[in-house]
């Protein structure tokens, strides 16, 4: 063995239960046969038998954990034409939702079903209570600007500002546009959005982050009930995560 | 996906039981299972996960089988099934490609 019994395999184990992203890599055609690399974003462990192979590989599987996309690819390498089966583990998508408002409990519902972790943010009491958010992973009865900065805003995070409230909302679009989140939805009319992107630049926000932000929330499906919202909310999200561009919004 | 079939493997672990792990690699065409999924047989022939709707799966157990014997990894091919009958392939119309190996790394 070129490495220690089980190593890469407990390593890959103890990434995915802490969700932490992580690839392997497995050569499937050519030699080493069977051979793997271990690879998360500081760095790798094994090798597929050759340096600049192992180096080429390893740039290919952060962006394919990037994409959350699995596949096989050819290189040529010291050792002849191989292919390298690339996995990826990115960690389970974790939805935020400020604002525990009526359209936050189906969305909530929703997106349980489609695999995410659902936080919901809002200093209401009365409004974030287990009793109306029994499906929903974690409440956290705080404002916006101290809660998100206590949870985790990376690749594998989607916010949705639900509150119509400025005092929330905006501070909460702000906080999230300062971390490499995936999706950042911001309910509200067009003259809304025109608003609070006055007042973002304004608290000194630059006009490419405010490109990031998608506002009015949502596929424009002309939902009308909490729940068609939560469905256009969550579409949007899909077509954010598999990376589909969707045309200039229809009215 | 691996997350599918991790409980199944912690616990043969447990047992010290040796397993083999087949992997979907690549698909061509319709294919019901997309690329990472995972179907893994321990040495007593207890098994989790799939590779396709169930129509590979007898072949893919034998060589799981195989490469806990012989330690040997192999990329397998499966393709439509043609007349020839008890041939094994995919009813679906494409092609996947599925890699075995021992699971001792």
């Amino acid at each position: 063995m070129r490495y220690n019994k089980h190593m890469i395999f407990d390593t890959l184990r103890e990434a995915i239960a802490a969700e932490r992203p992580v690839a392997l890599a497995t050569v499937i055609e050519g030699q080493p046969l069977g051979a793997k690399l271990l690879i998360d974003p500081n760095g790798a462990q094994g090798s597929l038998g050759d340096a600049d192979l192992d180096a080429q590989v390893q740039a290919d599987a952060l962006t394919l954990l990037d994409a959350e996309t699995s596949e096989s690819r050819s290189y040529t390498a010291s050792q002849g034409t191989v292919t390298v089966l690339i996995e990826v583990y990115p960690p389970p998508p974790h939805l935020i939702i400020v604002g525990a408002v009526h359209t936050a409990i189906p969305l909530t519902t929703c997106a349980k079903q489609l695999g995410f972790r659902v936080t919901v943010v809002d200093p209401r009491g009365t409004f974030a209570t287990n009793e109306r958010f029994p499906d929903a992973d974690e409440l956290v009865v705080e404002w916006p600007d101290e809660a998100l900065p206590n949870l985790r805003l990376d690749r594998s995070t989607y916010v949705a500002v639900l509150t119509h409230d400025p005092k929330l909302d905006d501070p909460a679009v702000q906080i999230a546009l300062k971390y490499p989140v995936r999706y950042i939805g911001a309910i509200g009319s067009p003259k809304t959005q025109a608003k609070r992107k006055q007042s973002l630049l304004e608290a000194g926000v630059t006009p490419e982050e405010l490109e990031r932000i998608h506002g009015p929330i949502g596929l424009p499906l002309g939902s009308k009930t909490p729940a068609e919202i939560a469905i256009s909310i969550l579409a949007e999200m899909i077509a954010v995560r598999r990376g589909k561009r969707l045309g200039p919004v229809t009215t | 996906m691996m997350q599918d079939v991790l409980p199944f493997i912690d616990e043969c672990r447990d047992r010290s039981e040796p397993l083999a792990v087949a992997t979907v690699v690549r698909t061509y065409g319709s294919a019901p299972r997309q690329v990472g999924s995972k179907m893994v047989v321990s040495q007593n022939g207890a098994m989790a996960g799939s590779v396709s709707g169930g129509c590979v799966e007898g072949a893919v157990f034998e060589e799981c089988q195989l490469a806990l014997k012989t330690g040997q990894p192999k990329l397998l091919t499966f393709g439509v099934s043609n007349e020839q009958a008890w041939e094994v392939g995919l009813a679906c119309g494409g092609t996947i490609e599925v890699f075995v190996e021992r699971l001792d790394w």
